[in-house]
């Protein structure tokens, strides 16, 4: 079990000289669902391509399942992929579709019946095996890509941004189609996405990159409430961010100082190598809240509130404050039934010190 | 349906303010087009096919006297029988060699060819710039016995002494009309490779096709509109071709447009031409339509 299913090593892709990938180091372990998330351009399809064959590293090393797969076609690998299309073959039927890359093995009509029909169901498709390639919704297409995936039973299944043709409501239903298909395989998932909600709402790891680079791998919640860069933190949701000074250090705690907060001391995170000076303090707008006359917070900060959006189950703030260049955005779940705040008006927010997250630059 | 509005303006503005159906607009546009094929090409058509059935002499007060007598002739007579076998024989023969020589070309400059692209485009049709008589004629004098590729041979001392079948026969027609048909084989295959989705490709490789496999099962029957087009674009006009037969093909190489020649012309008996002609298209029709049902039989069978 501890070794990974995917390991990747020092992996490079140079196109002329834009660089697509640099220097990848990364490990996806048996029966993860793993994702790649990051913005356009960041190299993640690239990287998903390379492990499916369709394009070779400039440099480094690719190995599946301990083998290494250096100029190995994509036939020659145990991987399969879905496409972003889903590149349903318009001149088959669903069944000859599913069913494509059985028929290398000269399976008989009966045990190839048998075996797209056990794909179908796995997908909730069966009935529509006999519907042309070419007449079919863009959810139905999906589950055809999928099942004709699977039924290679793959090491590694690559998904290349499956979801983002569909609507937004199939979106979500099939990002909890996709879990339970995964559990229920219990094959490894590599998937490529550009949405936080999608990577975080499936995956068991998550890599975020940027520009070629990995930034950030960890579980949903640590990329989240933990993120390891600005960079990280700006692109799963919103973040506020706020300028500090550490002004002392030792080997479990940091204490700092900012015009917003006061002094506040944090505990020393893994990995945080960064000495005295500025500091960059990130907050999630949900983990601030607008205190009432009465109420009271660990932590104060006294602004001025300029404007509003709602957006049916919260509603985001934005408040001045002195001393940040940018207003702090609060979310308001509206639950609570809380006051009607007019823009204009002196509000007070408060937080927790564990809701305040130190970023290297 | 035309409706107008408002009462102010001129005649003009009333005009402009006409609301036309979207079907009668686009009848109107297709208008002219229409009218000139209708005239320069049904209407042709129309007086052959009264042509072939009347009998070249008329009755004793000068009238047109209608007969079968010329399709009688010439679906009894051995020579027009087997000039049309020939015809439609070499024009099939044609077609095929031509699209098998074509599909490669065309798949290079779809997939192969990157940034130079339209430049091969343009060097595919550039022999097309010189007209039709210029072209048989040089294979002539590249196939003759004094030829350029006589010559060659005999220069490289490959052979002793020149071949002399390489012109006069129905060989060298096949190999005139191929190469004068390329373009038009290479372009409607070009356009549908051009057409074809590559992740269709790059899914039939990731489900264990190798490259053999996949152009069998995706590559063709997805391009398979283009090469039945090329097949027909070749083979239609090729049957009815008479330069390359009499420039090329001697007494074992003509055709039977050139039979259809010499009726309008030095026998001069319209009517048995025209009905040659009319067979001539009815038995290439035949053919096509048998190559299409073919090809969609063949296209079924991909899976």
């Amino acid at each position: 079990m501890n070794t990974p299913i995917i390991s990747i090593r020092g992996v490079s892709r140079h196109f002329g000289a834009f660089t697509a990938l640099d220097n990848i180091d990364l490990d996806v372990k048996q029966g993860e669902f793993f994702s790649l998330l990051g913005p356009s351009g960041c190299g993640k399809t690239t990287l998903l391509r390379m492990i499916g064959g369709f394009m070779e590293p400039s440099s480094g090393k690719i190995m599946i399942d301990q083998k290494p797969m250096d100029g190995l076609a994509p036939n020659q690998r145990p991987t399969n992929m879905v496409f972003q299309n889903y590149a349903i073959f318009p001149h088959l039927n669903v069944a000859d579709n599913v069913g494509y890359g059985l028929r290398k093995l000269r399976l008989d009509k009966a045990q190839f019946t048998a075996r797209v029909q056990e794909a179908l169901e796995r997908v909730g498709l069966s009935g529509l095996g006999h519907r042309g390639g070419h007449e079919l919704s863009g959810g139905q297409r999906q589950r055809v890509a999928l099942a004709r995936a699977l039924i290679m039973q793959p090491k590694v299944l690559l998904l290349d941004e499956p979801l983002s043709a569909l609507d937004k409501k199939l979106r979500e239903q099939m990002q909890l189609e996709l879990r339970r298909l995964q559990r229920a395989v219990g094959i490894t998932f590599i998937l490529v996405t550009h949405d936080q909600y999608e990577a975080l709402s499936m995956s068991d790891r998550v890599a975020v990159m940027f520009k070629g680079r990995i930034a950030q791998v960890a579980p949903p919640q640590d990329i989240y409430q933990r993120p390891a860069s600005r960079d990280v933190a700006d692109f799963l949701g919103g973040m506020n961010f706020i300028e500090a000074q550490i002004e002392a250090e030792d080997a479990l705690e940091l204490k700092l100082a900012s015009p917003l907060t006061g002094p506040i001391t944090l505990a020393r995170r893994d990995g945080f190598a960064q000495g005295l000076g500025k500091a960059t303090l990130g907050i999630r707008p949900e983990r601030l809240r607008i205190l009432g006359p009465k109420e009271t917070a660990p932590i104060e900060i006294t602004g001025t509130l300029y404007d509003k959006v709602y957006y049916g189950e919260v509603t985001h703030y934005s408040v001045a404050v002195r001393g940040n260049t940018q207003p702090l955005q609060v979310a308001v779940t509206n639950s609570s039934g809380g006051p009607e705040l007019a823009a204009g008006s002196e509000v007070k927010v408060g937080l927790d010190r564990s809701a305040l997250v130190l970023l290297a630059p | 349906m035309g409706v107008i509005e408002g009462e102010g303006g001129s005649a003009l503005a009333k005009l402009g303010n006409i609301k036309l159906s979207e079907a009668a607009r686009g009848l109107a546009l297709a208008m002219p087009p229409l009218a000139y094929t209708l005239l320069l090409l049904a209407v042709p058509i129309l007086a052959v096919i009264y042509l072939s059935f009347t009998a070249r002499e008329p009755d004793a007060d000068g009238n047109m006297v209608m007969s079968f007598a010329n399709y009688v002739r010439v679906w009894t007579d051995p020579l027009y029988l087997h000039l049309l076998a020939r015809s439609v024989g070499i024009s099939v023969i044609v077609a095929v060699i031509t699209v098998v020589l074509a599909y490669p070309i065309a798949y290079f400059i779809a997939f192969e060819s990157g940034k130079w692209r339209h430049l091969w485009i343009l060097l595919i049709t550039v022999p097309f710039w010189t007209s039709y008589l210029l072209r048989v004629l040089s294979w002539k004098i590249a196939l003759g016995q004094s030829g350029a590729i006589n010559s060659i041979l005999l220069w490289t001392g490959l052979i002793a002494t020149p071949f002399e079948g390489l012109l006069y026969n129905i060989g060298a027609v096949v190999t005139v009309l191929a190469h004068s048909y390329a373009v038009f084989a290479i372009l409607p295959i070009y356009v549908s490779l051009v057409r074809l989705d590559r992740s269709l490709l790059e899914a039939a490789t990731d489900l264990g096709d190798g490259a053999v496999r996949r152009f069998v099962r995706i590559t063709l029957p997805l391009t398979q509109r283009g090469v039945v087009g090329a097949l027909m674009v070749v083979m239609i006009p090729t049957a009815g071709d008479y330069v390359t037969p009499v420039l090329i093909g001697g007494k074992d190489g003509i055709m039977i447009a050139n039979q259809i020649q010499a009726q309008f012309g030095k026998a001069n008996n319209w009517p048995l031409g025209a009905a040659l002609s009319v067979s001539t298209m009815l038995t290439i029709g035949f053919a096509a339509l048998a190559i299409l049902v073919l090809a969609r039989k063949a296209g079924r069978l991909a899976r």
